[in-house]
């Protein structure tokens, strides 16, 4: 190896330290993290998981989140796609502030408008419902999709679809069964970060949600919180909200690196 | 300006190569004068873009030696061997503007400012890019931001060789042309070592004084583009150049004399020691096949009126022979004909190898 | 040449009526509140621009503005360079470029509150791993929740910790998009590795790096969950950043009209600048 790559082995190592140490933490005794420093759990415990796994909320908390993530995911994806095929194709009246009127979405403080969110969705009875926070999400999460693809579909030649439709397809036909499967890996780097951004975002999905589409992550404050200062426990839950995180990253590797290189960047 | 000297060359891209295939170049031994105008050929993959980026420097060869005028330099980086190479996609700097473009090799070698000005501005002539030095050279077509590349080889005065990577393929046809006939105006202006590098045997045969031709990691020719067209070495170079290629037609030695079937056929000069296994072919051009009242039968499969001539296509026996002839007076598809092979300009090959003596030709 | 089409507007039509129905239906409702003043039962009076003026003439709005803006201009000082450092030290090709990009995107994919949760763990004093080692061993006084100087470097390192990656992985996708040939051209040309990086790489980033420091600024700008979890905004006030202040201000006081005014100043702050950066940046193309 040669000596530039300490630099992303010291990064490394700085990501992985405040999570390996959640991790250590998860599995020691409340007494022994009380007790004084230890860099091993002294004791292996499962207790902390024992805890959190027979609370059923829990259970109900992970279907939430991927429920509501995925939902969003979906609906941003079919919103977008179109949206960012016209950006990238056509020039129409008004195209220029239109994206970037989508890109301001991204500006206004969310924790201000969690108010007038709660009260919007309460009106049209949507609360507590996946369907409210996924379309809660797609504030954000649309923009975001429509200026990753717009860049992937501009790096597909224009012959393309001439090409197309030369060979007699309809646009439909066209767009789903030739310039979708194109650019697959743009649509894939897509769905990584929507799926992130939904994921890691509380405020909008906590007030959004009481009871029947409650996330995970307010499940793990709730529950760290209500049986006092445990750490172990509280530990052991944010341990549990990494997972799909990091399950997620697993399957998309290859499109992370691959994706990107494709994309107009 | 130097003589380059290729030594014992061979290279391969695997950690430990055994077997020939293993090699993307195959022992190459070459000589190339200063000043001259060298092209290589070759289809996709033969090895010519390794053979390149060895000359240049970007790659170190798994075994042999690079000499520039007897020193070696098989061991020196890019920079330090005074070379320079035009890419097949134009690289320029996209923040710079054309005078920044040019001035750049010079200005990382620390001249004196004037000097570089100096020295930008006539090559800049050279090039008709005068009224395009301030502009910023990002903006420019392919075909300018070429120029430029090229140019940024030209502005160095101690510049061994210029090399090129198949640099008109991204250039409209229209302007292929001129950019060719530039590049071989410069290269009279200034003869300096030019090597490119290209698939197209148009554009070896009208920039090079010499053409090498290789495949499979190998060199099979060597010699102008007249030599090639008439006496190819070797059976891929008489089908790779001319279009329709050589027609190669496998054949029978029986005491020294070749035939095709049981026709005897007259070659251009004495056969040369053949092993009794090898594979023995006739090859001759379809400008040397004429049609006439006897000579070998074959009936005609295709007639292309190509304008100022015709190529005929017929079966001689299993084999299909091109032949070029006059405009109109074509026999129909179907008939029956017979071929005359022109004897100066027919040739026996063994494993692909040219086995004719040569010299009776000339 | 991109062709003119009107009807484009179709394709554009479900996105529009989403972020619509997302953006504008509470953004009118935040705007109402700004000009109005309620002393609660839903009854409402016109207030006019009062509590703009009221919020633009405040210490307290200035001061929040303030450590604010120091903690953009920090975390953009430390991340792009660190980030575009990282990508520049990174594998091109290999099993290698797999586990960098798994292991970085890592922190990307945490919830935002257990961010929060994990580095609170991590800087406990004599208890966390970093409160440990910088009391026990390396004998440096530190403690979060009573030192504001200490608060401020662990919100800044969390937020270092949390997005670099973000960055790391943008300008590396651009780094990946420049052909061998430029960097061959650049050795033949005798550039120094500055000279390569100057007028080769950096170019080649600019447009991620746009897209890097726009999310970035408007991300920082908006923060709220992570530092609000790791110090709550104190010790004091000294690490509440407008964010904090703003719910503080809404939920905690319930003063509405002044929270929602205070809010649009800032909307339009962020606006502001970003509108600025973009043109900045983009106006030397086509």
């Amino acid at each position: 190896m040669r000596k530039r790559s300490i630099v992303p082995i010291l990064y490394i190592l700085f990501l992985l330290l405040p999570i390996y140490w959640l991790v250590a933490m998860s599995f020691k005794t409340t007494n022994e993290i009380l007790g004084g420093f230890s860099l091993f759990p002294q004791v292996w415990t499962l207790e902390n998981y024992r805890v959190i796994f027979t609370d059923p909320t829990w259970y109900w908390g992970y279907i939430n989140s991927i429920a509501y993530v995925s939902l969003n995911t979906v609906i941003s994806l079919v919103a977008a796609l179109p949206a960012a095929y016209a950006f990238s194709r056509f020039s129409f009246l008004g195209d220029k502030h239109l994206f970037f009127w989508l890109l301001t979405n991204r500006m206004a403080p969310a924790a201000v408008f969690a108010l007038p969110f709660f009260q919007l969705y309460s009106a049209v009875g949507l609360f507590d419902t996946y369907l409210a926070v996924a379309l809660a999400h797609t504030l954000f999460n649309i923009p975001l999709a429509v200026w990753i693809l717009e860049g992937f579909m501009s790096g597909v030649p224009r012959e393309l679809d001439e090409t197309a439709y030369v060979d007699g397809h309809s646009f439909p036909s066209f767009f789903l069964r030739i310039f979708l499967p194109t650019i697959k890996a743009g649509i894939g780097v897509t769905a990584f970060f929507l799926f992130m951004f939904s994921w890691v975002e509380l405020l909008l999905a906590k007030t959004l949600t009481a009871v029947e589409a409650k996330p995970i992550a307010a499940t793990m404050t709730k529950t760290a919180s209500s049986a006092g200062y445990e750490l172990g426990l509280l530990a052991a839950a944010g341990v549990l909200t990494i997972i799909p995180g990091a399950v997620v990253i697993y399957f998309v590797r290859n499109y992370i690196a691959k994706g990107f290189a494709l994309g107009r960047v | 300006m130097a003589k380059i000297t290729l030594d014992k060359l061979r290279h391969s891209y695997l950690p430990a190569p055994s077997r020939p295939q293993d090699y993307a170049l195959k022992e190459i031994n070459l000589d190339w004068r200063d000043g001259g105008a060298y092209a290589l050929l070759g289809p996709s993959g033969c090895g010519k873009t390794t053979l390149l980026n060895i000359i240049s420097g970007l790659l170190t060869p798994s075994e042999g030696r690079v000499l520039f005028d007897g020193v070696d330099v098989t061991g020196l980086a890019p920079d330090h061997r005074n070379i320079a190479q035009v890419f097949q996609f134009p690289v320029i700097y996209d923040t710079m503007t054309v005078r920044q473009n040019l001035a750049f090799p010079l200005r990382n070698r620390g001249l004196d400012p004037r000097h570089i000005k100096a020295r930008v501005d006539e090559i800049s002539e050279m090039l008709e890019l005068t009224d395009l030095l301030d502009r910023r050279a990002a903006g420019l077509g392919p075909d300018t931001k070429q120029k430029i590349s090229m140019g940024r080889g030209l502005v160095r005065e101690d510049v061994n060789v210029i090399m090129f990577d198949e640099p008109l393929t991204v250039i409209d046809p229209q302007l292929k042309w001129t950019l060719r006939s530039k590049l071989k105006e410069l290269h009279q202006k200034i003869g300096v070592t030019m090597i490119y590098v290209t698939h197209d045997q148009t554009e070896a045969l009208t920039f090079a004084d010499q053409v090498v031709v290789m495949q499979e990691g190998e060199i099979v020719q060597i010699g102008t583009p007249v030599e090639l067209f008439e006496r190819p070495g070797h059976t891929f170079v008489g089908h790779f150049i001319g279009s329709p290629g050589m027609n190669i037609i496998p054949c029978e030695l029986r005491d020294g004399t070749a035939c095709i079937g049981d026709f005897p056929v007259a070659l251009a000069g004495p056969v040369k020691a053949v092993s009794q296994d090898a594979r023995t072919e006739i090859g001759i051009r379809p400008e040397f096949v004429k049609i006439a009242g006897t000579g070998l039968p074959a009936v005609v499969r295709k007639v292309a009126d190509l304008g100022r001539y015709t190529v005929i296509e017929a079966m001689l026996g299993e084999v299909r022979v091109s032949i070029i002839g006059p405009e109109g007076d074509a026999p129909e598809r179907g008939s029956e004909i017979h071929l005359q092979f022109d004897p100066k300009n027919t040739r026996l090959y063994a494993d692909g190898w040219l086995a004719t003596e040569e010299g009776e030709t000339r | 040449m991109k062709t003119v089409n009107n009807r484009a507007w179709l394709f554009v039509l479900p996105v529009v009526i989403l972020v619509a129905f997302n953006a504008l239906v509470p953004l009118m409702t935040v705007v109402n509140y700004s000009v109005q003043e309620t002393f609660g039962n839903n009854l409402f009076f016109w207030q006019g621009l009062d509590w703009f003026q009221q919020v633009l003439r405040s210490d307290r709005f200035h001061a929040a503005l303030g450590r604010q803006a120091l903690f953009t201009v920090t975390i953009l000082l430390i991340e792009i360079p660190l980030g575009v450092v990282i990508a520049l030290a990174m594998p091109r090709k290999g099993v290698w470029v797999s586990v960098c990009l798994v292991l970085m995107a890592l922190p990307l994919l945490i919830p935002w509150n257990v961010v929060g949760s994990m580095w609170n763990i991590f800087t406990l004093p004599d208890i966390g791993l970093l409160g440990y080692l910088m009391n026990d061993v390396l004998g440096i006084p530190y403690n979060m929740t009573r030192d504001p100087v200490a608060a401020w470097a662990t919100v800044i390192a969390m937020d270092v910790w949390h997005w670099t990656s973000l960055v790391v992985l943008l300008a590396y996708a651009g780094l990946i998009s420049i052909p061998d040939a430029y960097y061959q051209a650049a050795k033949i040309d005798g550039a120094t590795p500055w000279a390569v990086f100057r007028y080769i790489q950096l170019p080649k980033m600019k447009r991620v790096l746009t897209i890097a420091i726009l999310l970035r600024f408007m991300d920082s700008f908006n923060i709220y969950t992570e530092p609000f979890v790791l110090t709550g905004g104190g010790p004091g006030n000294s690490t509440t950043l407008l964010s904090i202040d703003l719910v503080k201000l809404a939920l905690g006081q319930f003063d509405l009209g002044p929270a929602a005014a205070m809010s649009l100043i800032y909307f339009l702050i962020t606006l502001l600048v970003s509108w600025v950066f973009y043109t900045l940046m983009t106006r030397n193309e086509n």
